[in-house]
């Protein structure tokens, strides 16, 4: 089990006190109780998408303004307390993970639409709106919010900005830092600070690119003004298996290469191809190693242009099947099987880890190469998805949450992948964030020293290291944190 | 320009020369050619440092989509590297030679450091969106990096944004590592001519809001070159069947918003540069230049209450150049029209009285300005970076 800082004793000791100032500050309404004290009912908020840690909050407060965050916040660093920020908690890193001692602050009533424009194509949303909520509102019109975590249905846009997070479309359309352009930020103080606005590159420090990612270490966001974009008349995708996995990390050099950047480039290794076919019955070839989702946007002719040439250099490449898909229809069942992903592990696995380490592309076949290697020597089971694209490699652990060796053998494995990404040139994670779960894992990318500068970024916003504390970096060597209590 | 110029030639010497100022508490002008001396405020210092002695691209692959490079290299020179390799710089930085009237091109470190981005910013992102690792020399001479040189990566605080764009004073930045794109195979433009800046922005937003990938919108200036205008000029960067198609389809949804014409290949190529280079600016050697960012509707008013006559519009209209006398009285009518259309400012270009006396970007909000001054004395605890590049005292 991950180690959490101790308790502030003095905190556990005022729970009631606290919890009735919050009440003041935050009362209930039609929606309910603004505060959430008993145990019980804290249940839903002692863990997030990073199940295997669990520990419920002192209270969890549910704000419905940026003046009530503001509030909290203050009355919070007034009194020494630590705050947890969570959006939906879908969080695969342990971001959200509660403390003992601290105030989970939910925003998932801040879920108001402010504003759309169009002609300057941009939306203002609160923080707990859904990240398919802002797609929602403006696809009647023909746009859409690029990013797309595949959480996207129940994520929210204030938990994507602090986790900055990706998806399968953004070697394209870029990560959340990418589309933002403003943000309404609450400090540690209380202080509520306009950052951007509804302009591009604000001159000064770029304070919008330093928050975004920063795993709620900073200060709370909650309101967020994203660039929404005009759809492409149409996508459709096609599917490429081959022999090898060489061969088919060859295909995707070959496609970069081209000059061909298409929407999307899904790699998925043998178990799960054979996982996903299991479960969904995309017709996907069972004797491939390796199989790429390949997608592509304009209008038909387009598609057919670029799907003609991303065909003939597959061909190159000794496939086993080619499927271009014709219709909307056979695209849809092209995607199935790699959107039940998860799901479809699941079902053999009720158990598993997911990690989310990047790598340069090219070393792609000798990382899949280690990592059957590893599989082999811990015993469990493995199935590789990989953005190829961007090379943002997820490898599915399974394992079985009720034998504690095969949960500790899982998360041992997991951080020999980590490394493993790190040794090749790449980092600890693309898309999901630190949190907890590779917290002990900095040290890996990361020397001493720029750990302490980063560490005194986030001191320069939380001096008292209030916000979000245990999360990102290592609990040693930081004297704030083992003094705290 | 500050007397003494340092070009260390290792990462190493680099640090080394920031430590020993730090130690005799010494200010340092961080540059990299020196190309953009002339931007912001004067730096009081007595000695420069600059990375022009950090040469070469240190990484490149193309299939992988990265490049790395010291920070003082070139711009052409890791250009001409990418075209070799059918590829380009997604931002479309902008060289602005001839704006500062410097001789030497500027340095790959240098258009990080502004944060510079051209015409591609409105669909491919700005510079700081491309900078996938940095390593930088902080205030003390402590090397660190962060980032990386793969294309997705959420690994600790995002100090390369922090970097980009800080315009030196939070570190030298020594080596970057951008993702690159493949360059399209062929371009094409096309042109609206419209009655006045609202009109064009009406036409650039319908072009920006069309589903064909509109890649540069800008508006230029009536009689620039002799051609009739306002012109909204928008471009699109595709396979040559799609900039042919889709050039069409744009002709046909903006031909109710004005005459509408199409610029081939080659014409397009150069309208472009010329955009990015803020040519149809017309900025003279006396000018003030100012870059002002707001919501791209907010452009034409920004443009009609600073009185200034000569204007550019790029991003869709939402960054506005204007160049006009080097005055006081200027500067204010300019930031005003900025702060009251709820956008951002920089005083560009300008002789340095006028630098030196107001301020060239605008003011934080108290809380991030107290953030600002806390993280500078991380970086910097001396203060011995730029000083008083972007604000004074600072």
């Amino acid at each position: 089990m991950i180690r959490l800082p101790d308790p502030k004793a003095g905190v556990l000791a005022r729970r009631e006190e606290i919890i009735a100032a919050l009440r003041g500050l935050v009362p209930g309404g039609p929606l309910g109780e603004g505060v959430i004290s008993e145990p019980l009912r804290l249940k839903p908020y002692e863990t997030d998408g990073l199940s295997a840690y669990r520990q419920p909050p002192l209270a969890v407060v549910l704000p419905q303004t940026t003046q009530q965050v503001a509030d909290v916040l203050r009355y919070c660093h007034a009194n020494g307390i630590r705050v947890v920020p969570r959006g939906a908690g879908t969080s695969l890193s342990g971001g959200a993970l509660p403390l003992e001692d601290a105030v989970v602050i939910g925003l998932m009533r801040m879920n108001r639409i402010l504003e759309v424009d169009y002609a300057n194509r941009l939306a203002v949303v609160e923080a707990g709106v859904t990240n398919l909520g802002i797609t929602a509102e403006v696809a009647s019109d023909g746009f859409f919010y690029a990013p797309d975590p595949s959480s996207q249905l129940a994520c929210m846009i204030g938990g994507n900005v602090m986790m900055n997070s990706g998806g399968a479309h953004c070697l394209k359309y870029g990560v959340t830092a990418n589309n933002l352009l403003g943000l309404t930020f609450v400090t540690i103080e209380g202080e509520v600070v306009r950052i951007g606005g509804e302009h591009l590159d604000a001159a000064g420090y770029d304070w919008l690119g330093l928050i975004t990612g920063s795993e709620g270490q900073l200060g709370i966001v909650t309101e967020v003004t994203v660039r929404i974009l005009r759809a492409a008349e149409g996508q459709r995708a096609m599917l490429a298996a081959f022999k090898g996995t060489e061969i088919a990390g060859q295909a995707v050099d070959a496609i970069i290469g081209s000059g061909i950047i298409p929407v999307a480039l899904e790699f998925m290794d043998r178990p799960c191809i054979h996982a996903c076919e299991a479960f969904a019955h995309a017709g996907y070839p069972l004797d491939a190693e390796a199989m790429l989702i390949i997608e592509v946007e304009g209008s038909v002719e387009e598609q057919d242009l670029l799907l003609g040439k991303l065909k003939d250099i597959c061909a190159r490449f000794d496939p086993i099947s080619l499927k271009v898909a014709q219709t909307a229809e056979e695209s849809l069942a092209i995607w199935k099987g790699r959107k039940g992903a998860f799901g479809a592990v699941g079902r053999i696995s009720p158990d598993y880890l997911c990690m989310d380490g990047t790598i340069p592309t090219g070393e792609l076949p000798f990382v899949l190469k280690r990592i059957g290697e590893m599989s082999a020597e811990y015993g469990l089971q493995v199935a590789n998805v990989f953005h190829a694209g961007d090379g943002n490699l997820h490898p599915l652990i399974m394992f079985d949450a009720n034998n504690p060796e095969s949960f500790h053998k899982a998360e041992a494995f997991g951080a020999d992948i980590l490394k493993l990404c790190v040794e090749v040139g790449g980092c600890l994670t693309g898309e999901h964030g630190v949190g907890v779960e590779k917290r002990d894992l900095m040290g890996v990318q990361f020397t001493r020293d720029e750990l302490r500068l980063q560490r005194a970024i986030k001191s320069a916003f939380d001096p008292a290291w209030l916000l979000n504390p245990a999360k990102v970096f290592p609990l040693e060597d930081n004297p704030v944190l083992q003094h705290a209590a | 320009m500050s007397g003494t110029i340092l070009a260390p030639e290792s990462e190493d010497a680099l640090a080394a020369a920031v430590a020993a100022a730090a130690s005799a508490g010494e200010p340092l002008a961080i540059e990299g050619n020196g190309s953009k001396r002339a931007l912001l405020r004067p730096v009081q210092a007595a000695r420069t440092l600059s990375t022009r002695g950090l040469t070469g691209i240190t990484l490149y692959r193309p299939q992988e989509l990265i490049l790395s490079a010291r920070a003082g290299t070139p711009l052409p020179e890791v250009e001409a590297a990418l075209a070799e390799k059918g590829q380009h710089l997604i931002a479309e930085p902008p060289a602005l030679t001839a704006l500062f009237g410097a001789g030497t091109p500027p340095t790959i470190g240098g258009l990080v450091a502004t944060n510079l981005s051209g015409p591609r910013r409105i669909s491919g992102g700005a510079m700081r969106d491309h900078v996938m690792g940095i390593r930088a020399v902080s205030g003390t001479g402590e090397v660190f990096r962060s980032g990386g040189r793969v294309l997705k990566n959420v690994t600790g605080l995002d100090l390369c944004k922090l970097l980009t764009g800080a315009h030196g004073t939070l570190g030298v930045i020594a080596e970057v590592t951008l993702k690159v794109l493949p360059a399209p195979a062929a371009t094409g433009s096309v042109a609206v001519r419209v009655a006045d800046l609202a009109a064009g922005v009406k036409a650039l937003s319908a072009g920006l809001g069309s589903p064909y990938g509109v890649s540069g919108a800008a508006l230029l200036p009536a009689g620039w070159q002799g051609r009739p205008g306002p012109l909204a000029l928008l471009r699109i960067e595709e396979f040559s069947e799609s900039v042919a198609y889709r050039t069409a389809r744009l002709q046909e949804d903006l031909a109710a918003l004005g005459e509408v014409s199409l610029v081939e290949d080659a014409e397009s190529r150069a309208l472009w540069a010329a955009v990015r280079e803020a040519e149809p600016l017309g900025a003279t050697p006396d000018d003030a230049v100012w870059r002002v960012s707001v919501k791209p509707t907010e452009g034409p008013g920004v443009v009609a209450a600073t009185g200034l006559g000569k204007a550019l519009l790029d991003w869709g209209g939402g960054l506005v150049w204007l160049a006009g006398p080097a005055t006081p009285t200027a500067h204010a009518r300019v930031v005003a029209a900025a702060q009251a259309a709820g956008g951002t400012f920089t005083l560009f270009r300008a002789p340095e009285p006028l630098r030196a006396a107001v301020a060239v970007l605008p003011e934080e909000p108290a809380p991030l300005a107290a953030i600002g001054r806390r993280v500078k004395a991380v970086l910097d605890p001396k203060g011995i970076l730029n000083p008083g590049r972007m604000r004074a005292g600072v």
